[in-house]
């Protein structure tokens, strides 16, 4: 009897959960691609096996190269933001993860700087976004120090609304999914390795290079795989520190949902979530998640 | 240690302050000129200290659906909470076993939590809109085939009834507690589910197995001795729950149906509203954060210190 239960048990358990992913993950998953392929007209989308939806996703895409078409353009542009996120993410995580672990040495001191650098990520993303409007708007601080100081005679344009403020937001709001598993590959690392290598005659930057970043490879790429598919997908950030001015492929969709054609949003999304999926698969090869936790 | 700090430790420190500085500086920033005065603008110099911003805040800032928007978000958060919870701690349970599927079942957690939210937002509102026209078009067809028909039967009127109370009644299953709520589960089951994990891994069976061999049921045995360890865990789950939840834009943003939550009506404001009332939302918004946070490191404690005082001696046989 108990051998019955223990046996159906994780079967039951787990139910809600799958069920959860089944109706509200998988099957919005499989309608979007379906719908990718129908047509629609105002107010309904109807069934249909036509590839119109990505010819429209792709204009004159094929026909116009080597000239960039938009669609083109912005997934390139989403993918320059991506790529400068990431780095700078990377870089700043990193070392952070590195100062905590290994400059840090009393743990309770620890714990309270890494919950330092989290709580945050409870906070709402809009606010924090809304927060860099006093700072770097027209009239805002840093404009009123730099012409304080005389660096500039007028203010500048460029700080918000801009490329620069949508990295800068997005680096701000993202930084914590680096940190955190760096941070728990990093103090897995056994110290007698580094102490190890610096008894065998090796630099700070060696044992940087040959001992610590390899053995913090797991942590590096889920961080990434975390903020490159939270930047490939973005609309909110871009939107908002961008002054909607600024196109990516996340907007893209949301603009074409906004106008109700959903059978090309949907083309879209099956476009995007491939990019996004090869970019995991790579990142996946270097590292099994189920190790870290 | 004995040669002091390295340099390098200087430079970091240095680094490490400039990074909580950029973290926090800007919220601060908005905190502080959230009290402006009435006829202060929305960046420095503050024009006096006022409370006005809030005053104009809970007077509705001409925009009615401030208010609503909150307790929307405050009642989906709790009810967003309370399910993730219990799932989480089953499926946790579940996780300690193999059964067929399981892989299947983390690896569908872990895209839930890093696949583009537009994307999901997107396919749950068509699921919905497939939903609806099923439904309508069920109506429809009903109507059309079962109402003002030449010779009915209590079964056709039925049916007919049927069709004329859809086609009457019926608009859109797609609201806060269906589709919104599923939404934001995608977001906060896979926190749930990988704290859950990391409880698991590091909880000794032996006290389960030390409770069934003194005859507790597997009820007792998780109501007496696994809940009361696991309590400040699930804590930290509901914390990521109710937070998570509160704050969710991206896949509320095509979800949630005719009503809004509180970060998309925050959203919609940023282009509409030119006065620091919006700061004062936002100074709210993050009140409500912290009050969570600080309610949950609270009970997280309290967990703790009532498992030290009189948990048994659970806890204490190993280490």
């Amino acid at each position: 009897m108990l051998e019955m239960k223990s046996r159906w048990a994780p079967y039951w358990q787990a139910a809600p959960l799958a069920i959860v992913f089944l109706i509200f993950f998988v099957l919005p998953l499989l309608v979007t691609l379906a719908v990718s392929f129908w047509t629609y007209t105002g107010y309904s989308i109807e069934p249909a096996f036509v590839g119109d939806n990505y010819a429209t996703a792709f204009d004159k895409c094929l026909a116009s190269l080597p000239d960039l078409c938009t669609t083109f353009r912005t997934y390139l542009s989403t993918l320059k933001f991506c790529l400068m996120v990431w780095l700078i993410t990377l870089v700043l995580g990193f070392t952070i993860a590195y100062f905590l672990v290994f400059e840090i040495k009393s743990n309770n001191m620890r714990l309270i700087l890494a919950l330092v650098t989290t709580i945050p990520f409870w906070t709402s993303n809009v606010i924090r976004m809304i927060s860099w409007i006093p700072l770097l708007g027209r009239n805002g601080v840093v404009n009123q120090w730099l012409m304080g100081v005389g660096l500039t005679s007028e203010p500048l344009d460029w700080l918000l609304y801009s490329n620069f403020s949508v990295v800068l937001a997005l680096v701000h709001l993202n930084t914590v999914f680096m940190i955190v598993p760096i941070l728990n590959s990093m103090s897995r690392i056994d110290k007698s390795l580094v102490e190890a290598a610096y008894d065998t005659g090796a630099s700070g930057w060696q044992t940087l290079w040959n001992v610590i970043i390899p053995l913090s490879k797991t942590g590096i790429a889920i961080g990434s795989i975390f903020v490159i598919t939270v930047v490939m997908g973005d609309f909110i950030s871009i939107g908002l520190m961008g002054g909607q001015q600024i196109a990516s492929a996340g907007k893209v969709i949301e603009s074409q949902i906004n106008a109700l054609q959903f059978p090309i949003a949907a083309a879209n999304a099956v476009v995007l979530l491939a990019i996004v999926l090869m970019i995991i698969w790579t990142l996946l090869r270097f590292v099994d998640i189920r190790k870290e936790l | 240690m004995a040669e002091g700090r390295s340099r390098a430790f200087y430079v970091l420190s240095a680094v490490f302050a400039l990074y909580v500085l950029f973290l926090y500086g800007p919220t601060i920033t908005i905190l502080v000129l959230s009290f402006q005065g009435p006829n202060g603008g929305m960046t420095f110099p503050m024009n006096g200290v006022s409370l006005h911003w809030f005053h104009n805040l809970w007077a509705g800032i001409g925009v009615p659906n401030v208010v609503d928007a909150l307790i929307n978000s405050l009642k989906l958060g709790l009810v967003v909470t309370l399910v993730t919870v219990v799932i989480s701690v089953m499926a946790g349970y579940a996780f300690r076993q193999k059964f067929k599927g399981s892989n299947i079942l983390f690896f569908t957690a872990i895209a839930s939590l890093i696949l583009p939210s537009i994307v999901v937002s997107l396919g749950i509102a068509l699921e919905f809109q497939l939903f609806n026209q099923t439904i309508t078009g069920l109506g429809d067809r009903l109507v059309e085939n079962y109402v003002d028909i030449p010779d009915p039967t209590m079964w056709t009127n039925f049916l007919g009834n049927i069709g004329i109370l859809i086609q009457d009644n019926f608009q859109t299953l797609m609201g806060l507690f269906t589709s919104g709520l599923g939404a934001h589960l995608t977001w906060t089951l896979p926190f749930g589910l990988l704290i859950m994990f990391a409880v698991f891994n590091r909880f000794n069976p032996a006290y389960e197995e030390a409770a069934r061999d003194l005859g507790a049921s597997s009820w007792q045995t998780f109501r007496y001795v696994v809940l009361p360890m696991i309590a400040p865990s699930l804590v930290g789950v509901a914390l990521f729950g109710f937070t998570l939840s509160w704050d969710e834009i991206a896949r509320s943003s095509q979800t949630v149906g005719s009503v809004n939550t509180l970060p998309l009506t925050l959203r919609g404001l940023t282009t509409t509203v030119t006065t620091p009332v919006i700061y004062a939302l936002g100074t709210v918004t993050t009140a409500v954060s912290f009050a969570v946070i600080g309610l949950a490191i609270l009970a997280m404690l309290i967990a703790q210190h009532r498992r030290k005082r009189h948990g048994s001696d659970a806890g204490k046989g190993t280490t």
